[in-house]
């Protein structure tokens, strides 16, 4: 005795039409973002690169098209401006191993040793940051670093100073900024490093840290990179951090960008040229390392 | 009709991006400047309003405290930009999408010249007036080829502000904040943007007059520079530079400045004026003046005139120069009460002696506006690139 129930026929003509035109499904799949890339992503990036070869009117800050290296020229016959790219390259290069340090034993024992509850209660805290306005946590920064602040009247009895608003403040605003976007791609890629891995390394007879150097960091380096990415890219073109919490001497890209955007928008776009070759560079460096393939 | 004049004003305004043949002889031998300033049509007569203004305004200057009463007046609906810089307020002009600004003396004359803001006809104005105290009647930037261009609000002095449990004795002059031997070095704050180099140039007309400074706006390069190194010695003993008022007014109460350039308002907002003195010491200052000004692309021109007359009275001019903290444009309204006595009082908004030693942020531009012809001055984007190398 057999029955058989033949399944009701629904027309579904979209997805026959879809299953039918393989150029169908490649434009209601890709047209939504190639808009968005192209069209607003890419064009606007042009459009601005473009304006750093024009001409500005001095008096009414009026810019006029043409073609002139001038505002290149500007930029690398400052030492100045020469000493405030740099400045900007350390700072984000800084920001980005600070927060590789503290993310690898962070992330360790996250995975590894830290019981669930633990766990839950150290990833809340990492992306808690995340949900506070950027600027909001800059200021408390700031508060936090103030002459009559917070760390200076907790360090007092110890005879310790802050380091006040300086390169250096900014470095661990920059940090405690970005440091969810490294902790994060970090953190989860030790937790796909196998336990028995650290079994067999000590059954070899390493110690934790060479098991660290020989075992976990080359199985990270993928998501260093990443979370990398992250740091670098962001502190390279903040400005609002050295402004706040920067003191005098603090000046980066972005200050200079600022100044200039409404006043001299072709100085503005020569100069939003050097934080794009400095990621390239950097893009083209980790490259190299295959770390990006494995990403 | 409309559709035309604006394509004449665009032109106009097109042609006149150069500069040209400025430093024109002065006519009628009052040693005024003469500009090339686009001709754009003035509003001949008062119609009807058109239902609703765009406003570009400080922080501060278009509240519904009044601004209601005006809608209500009029039938005007109000819609108010903010702008935090006279940078942005020229920019956001360009877009021809308003048709008031509250254009400070470094904004305003980059406005008239690039044809962005048309004249004004004071006869549509009944509150500008008499009542209009002298000092912000007749200024450089708002009355260019014998036109005026705007319509005055309020003005105040760049002060140097100091915590007296630190400076104990009221500073007589600005050496505190400029020498290196300063005994508050590391503590001082200063302005942090390029028009701040017209500070040093003020400091430096007293203390140098053998570098022939006549006017903080009009630097001839050697001037700058004398300026800039002045700024890069300032830079040494520099606590911090403020843009943000709000970092400015933290900055003192958290005791990592102790002295630096203020405005009167912010000493106001520390909330303790006694432990915060303020001074204008004895070689001037810089300081700013406001006004309102018409876009040439108005598409509301009569709603803006009645703003312009309605904010010219005695009572709202001086509700908005209370309420930003600054002296009134209109001297009538000090005495309406002991209140509005108080804040001119304070504010020295009858004082022009005082003002007298106050230079209004001006735009620095080619054509020396002290009315030297023999060499060029530097533009305001010398004094951008500087800036930048001021702080390294």
């Amino acid at each position: 005795m057999t029955i058989t129930t033949t399944p009701a026929r629904t027309s579904k003509p979209l997805s026959t039409l879809l299953y039918r035109h393989r150029w169908m499904r490649l434009v209601g799949l890709l047209s939504l973002p190639l808009t968005w890339l192209i069209g607003l992503y890419i064009v606007s990036l042009a459009l601005l690169l473009v304006t750093a070869f024009w001409y500005i009117d001095s008096f009414t800050s009026k810019v006029i098209p043409g073609f002139t290296l001038e505002n290149f020229v500007l930029i690398f016959s400052e030492p100045a401006y020469i000493a405030t790219s740099l400045r900007t390259l350390g700072i984000a290069l800084a920001v980005t191993v600070l927060s590789a340090i503290f993310a690898v034993p962070l992330g360790i024992f996250m995975a590894k040793l830290a019981s669930p509850w633990m766990r839950a209660v150290l990833a809340v805290a990492i992306t808690l940051p995340l949900w506070a306005g950027y600027l909001v946590k800059i200021l408390a920064m700031r508060i936090t670093f103030t002459e009559e602040g917070f760390f200076n009247s907790v360090m007092a009895p110890f005879g310790i100073t802050g380091p006040g608003f300086s390169v250096l403040t900014v470095v661990l605003t920059l940090t405690y900024l970005w440091f969810p976007y490294m902790a994060l791609p970090v953190y989860t890629a030790i937790r796909q490093i196998p336990v028995n891995l650290f079994d067999a390394s000590s059954d070899l007879g390493a110690h934790g840290f060479t098991t660290i150097r020989t075992v976990v960091l080359p199985l990270l380096w993928p998501a260093l990179i990443a979370g990398s990415v992250f740091t670098f890219s962001l502190s390279l073109g903040d400005y609002i951090v050295a402004r706040f919490v920067g003191g005098a001497n603090a000046q980066m890209i972005g200050s200079i960008i600022a100044s200039n955007i409404n006043l001299n928008p072709p100085v503005a776009a020569a100069f939003s040229v050097i934080p794009i070759a400095f990621v390239v560079f950097y893009l083209l460096a980790t490259r190299r390392t295959g770390a990006l393939e494995r990403m | 009709m409309r559709q035309k004049l604006m394509a004449l004003s665009a032109v106009s305004a097109v042609s006149a991006l150069m500069l040209v043949g400025c430093a024109a002889p002065a006519d009628s031998g009052s040693g005024e400047l003469v500009f090339d300033v686009p001709e754009v049509p003035m509003l001949e007569s008062l119609g009807e309003g058109e239902g609703q203004v765009d406003i570009i305004a400080w922080s501060g200057f278009v509240e519904p405290a009044w601004a209601d009463t005006f809608t209500e007046d009029t039938g005007c609906v109000v819609n108010r930009k903010v702008a935090g810089t006279s940078d942005e307020m020229v920019q956001l002009m360009r877009t021809g999408d308003y048709d008031l600004v509250s254009a400070s003396g470094d904004a305003s004359l980059r406005l008239i010249v690039g044809g962005d803001v048309a004249p004004i006809n004071r006869d549509l104005l009944p509150n500008f007036g008499d009542d209009i105290v002298p000092g912000m009647q007749g200024q450089l930037y708002d009355t260019i080829n014998g036109k005026v261009y705007g319509v005055p609000i309020g003005r105040g002095a760049n002060i140097l502000q100091y915590n007296t449990e630190v400076v104990t004795e009221t500073p007589e002059s600005w050496d505190i904040v400029w020498e290196a031997d300063s005994p508050y070095a590391g503590q001082i704050t200063a302005y942090d943007a390029p028009i701040y180099i017209a500070d040093a140039a003020v400091y430096l007309m007293y203390h140098q007059p053998e570098l022939g400074i006549q006017n903080p706006y009009a630097l001839d390069e050697t001037q700058l520079a004398a300026a800039v190194d002045l700024l890069k010695q300032q830079n040494t003993i520099v606590a911090e530079y403020w843009a943000d008022p709000v970092a400015q007014i933290t900055s003192f109460l958290g005791g990592t400045t102790v002295a630096g350039t203020s405005w009167e308002v912010l000493r106001k907002f520390t909330e303790d004026t006694e432990k915060f003195g303020g001074t204008l010491p004895v070689e001037g200052s810089t300081g700013w003046s406001d006004a309102w000004m018409i876009s040439s692309k108005s598409d509301a021109p009569n709603c803006a005139y009645l703003w312009m007359d309605y904010t010219s009275s005695a009572e709202v001019n001086g509700a908005i120069a209370t309420n930003f903290g600054m002296a009134p444009a209109n001297g009538a309204f000090c005495e309406l009460s002991d209140e509005a006595a108080a804040h001119c009082e304070q504010f020295n908004a009858l004082n022009e002696e005082y003002f007298e030693n106050v230079w209004y942020w001006t735009t620095p531009i080619e054509q020396c506006i002290d009315g030297r012809t023999e060499v060029t001055c530097t533009s305001f984007q010398d004094w951008t690139n500087a800036w930048a190398t001021i702080k390294g």
